[in-house]
């Protein structure tokens, strides 16, 4: 990958598998051997947490799968069943349940890394465009699973979700009963979400592979954003790498384990322990809490822009929330990556965390209720404002900033700014 | 394109045998990659069997009036309400300059057929409509818990206010309920989900 290959056949057996398949080599470069910038911290570590996650997901869900009935009438009482006749039945379902959770907060931990350090740019486009291809596969594989249980939540979210779509002009109710296979959510929907949702976490597994290639062309970024000039810059992956890897892989399971054995259910809705029934809506649907910000985002557009209403506004918005970190790399015009080094773009990437917590909260309400019960502040006014924020971010603050601000002095080299000879 | 095959035409000159043959086959893998496409894709649309599964007899004599019941058809909601004579009073009297959706929204009707009370009933007394929200598809609720500001069904998931014609007249779902193919086979049973040629003789016009 980078650099020439150092990797030394030591035995004969593997002398031998060399010359005809590498991969030995190829894991050596890749993860032994590999030249890593010496400064990386922790926020570099999720990486590494999220390929267990994947693998966590993957185990779990084909046990489930071996016990799991995707008919309606069966589907809730083969999870119940999973849960409390089958053999560990209980562990590996919360496994799969909390870890989707889990899963979803190492995506997002990363992803703000992503957006602090500057790693959507040069040279590393393609990698974060990767990288967002995942959290889209991710999010259509965390919606179908959640269906699969066939609780109240599953059956309205589903409901509610496909009707998004009918929205779309024209074509709209067309796509929705071939998404359906029916004149409703039913049988035949839950059947497919069952093979997608089995079969869409190994098109993740592959594009990791892509995002880990495109990882390993320019190789890691780091958090002062400056390119590795020499060797002295680096370290051998392993083992400094797997080692801090290992360690925050460790706590992070650390603090899965609490989920998965002493609040198994905390993260769920208790709606979803009612068997879905097509003639009653429960009083208040609600995505899974990772949907939170972009369920805001989607009813915060109550309104029609010209030809557009407010169905259609607000789906657009809710997908060009994500679209729009595909541009990303293209809209941030400073060539300075980490914000370590920009004082004013870095006060609004941490208002943009706060908004996208705060949209989190918006999603979770009822778009009429007053924000901390402050008579006449409704919840969707929030919403309104955080929207703005969060597409103003992208479009005009972060290409203007990248023009007029000045940026702090930066260190000479990696080197430099970890032994603190700076001043050289 | 080289000159090798003695083929006339490289240097852009004549198209030569090569390119045509390139672009035919080309041609052929195009149609040939769409026409596999389409089983693929055309495979999840409804299945023979969801679609014959489309028709429910439900006995009305027992709604009294002033009361109304939900059925299951085709997976989702129906809702037959007996009217009473003040709520047929009420939706006949709407102008249609009134109503956010002017349109009937009825299948036994040709699109477009104006949105009167008269134009979504068979009989006055008995509205019957599928019961999701033209909006997000939740179900509106009726007599037994709140019929919002307009007597007919209210949805409490965004809040949309239908009509005793179960027309929306204020929030934010787009259509009227739709009323469902159906006619009535006796004085006291609904047909709902028609043959065509049961759609043919069902008593339905336009008025
Ligand atoms: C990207 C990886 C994955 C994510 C994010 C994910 C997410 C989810 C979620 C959120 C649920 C609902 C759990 C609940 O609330 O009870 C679920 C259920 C399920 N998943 Fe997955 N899943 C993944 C991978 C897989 C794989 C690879 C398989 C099968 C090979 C699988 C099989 C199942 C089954 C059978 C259920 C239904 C049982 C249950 O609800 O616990 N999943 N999944
Ligand atoms: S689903 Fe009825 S108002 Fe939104």
């Amino acid at each position: 990958m980078s650099g020439p290959s150092t990797y030394n056949p030591s035995t004969g057996i593997e002398k031998w598998l060399d010359e005809r398949l590498p991969i030995i080599r190829l894991g050596y470069d890749s993860f032994v051997d590999f030249p890593t910038p010496r400064n990386l911290n922790y926020w570099w570590t999720f990486g590494g947490i999220l390929a267990i996650f994947l693998m966590i997901q993957i185990v779990s869900g084909i046990v489930l799968a071996m016990h799991y009935v995707a008919h309606e009438d069966y589907a809730f009482e083969s999870v119940q069943r999973i849960t409390r006749d089958v053999p560990f039945g209980w562990l590996i379902q919360s496994m799969h349940a909390n870890g989707a959770s889990f899963f979803f907060v190492a995506v997002y931990l990363h992803m703000f890394r992503g957006l602090y350090y500057g790693s959507y740019k040069a040279p590393r486009e393609i990698l974060w465009i990767l990288g967002v291809v995942i959290y889209l596969l991710m999010m259509a594989t965390g919606f179908m699973g959640y269906v699969l249980p066939w609780g109240q939540m599953s059956y309205w979210g589903a409901m509610v979700i496909t009707n998004l779509i009918g929205a779309l002009p024209f074509v709209g109710e067309a796509i929705r009963e071939w998404l359906w296979g029916g004149f409703s959510v039913g049988q035949a929907t839950l059947n497919r979400f069952f093979s997608l949702h089995y079969l869409l976490p190994f098109v993740i597994a592959a594009v990791v592979g892509l995002h880990i290639w495109a990882l390993h062309v320019p190789g890691n970024g780091n958090p002062v954003g400056l390119e590795v000039k020499s060797k002295k810059d680096t370290l051998p992956f392993h083992p400094y790498y797997t080692v801090k890897d290992g360690f925050a892989i460790i706590v992070y399971l650390m603090i899965f384990a609490v989920f998965v054995f002493f609040m198994p259910n905390v993260l769920g809705h208790a709606d979803n322990f009612i068997p879905a029934d097509p003639l009653v809506t429960p009083a208040h649907i609600v995505p899974e809490w990772y949907y939170l910000p972009f369920y805001a985002i989607l009813r915060a557009i109550d309104f029609g822009i010209g030809p557009i209403d407010a169905k259609l506004g607000g789906v657009l918005a809710m997908f060009g929330a994500i679209g729009i970190l595909f541009v990303l790399p293209w809209l941030d015009t400073s060539k300075v990556r980490s914000m370590r080094y920009r004082p004013l773009t870095r006060w609004f990437f941490i208002f943009f965390v706060v908004a996208a917590l705060g949209l989190g909260w918006c999603g979770a309400k009822n778009p009429d209720d007053f924000v901390l019960g402050i008579e006449g502040f409704k919840f969707i006014y929030l919403a309104k404002f955080l929207t703005a924020y969060y597409f103003g971010y992208f479009i005009v603050i972060l290409p203007v900033l990248g023009i007029i601000e000045k940026p702090k002095e930066r260190p000479a080299s990696i080197e430099a700014a970890v032994l603190g000879t700076d001043k050289a | 394109m080289t000159e090798e095959n003695g083929a006339p035409g490289a240097d852009g000159q004549e198209p030569s045998r090569r390119d045509f043959i390139y672009i035919a086959a080309g041609g052929v893998a195009a149609v040939g990659g769409g026409l596999v496409a389409w089983p693929f894709i055309d495979q999840m649309n409804p299945a023979a069997d969801t679609l014959a599964l489309g028709s429910i007899r439900v006995d009305v004599s027992t709604v009294a009036v002033g009361s109304e019941i939900t059925v299951m058809w085709r997976g989702g909601p129906v809702f037959i309400r007996h009217r009473t004579e003040a709520e047929i009073a009420e939706a006949r009297a709407v102008e249609l300059g009134a109503l956010p959706d002017e349109e009937a929204r009825n299948d036994n009707l040709p699109a477009g057929t104006p949105g009167t009370d008269a134009n979504r009933v068979l009989r006055p007394e008995f509205l019957i409509v599928k019961g999701n929200c033209t909006h997000l598809g939740c179900v509106p609720l009726g007599l037994a818990a709140n019929t919002g500001d307009y007597d007919g069904w209210y949805c409490p998931c965004h809040g949309s206010h239908y009509d005793t014609s179960a027309r929306i007249r204020r929030g934010p779902a787009p259509e009227n309920l739709p009323v469902p193919d159906y006619y009535f086979e006796t004085e006291t049973t609904v047909k709902i989900g028609l043959s065509p040629e049961e759609a043919d003789n069902s008593g339905w016009a336009v008025s």
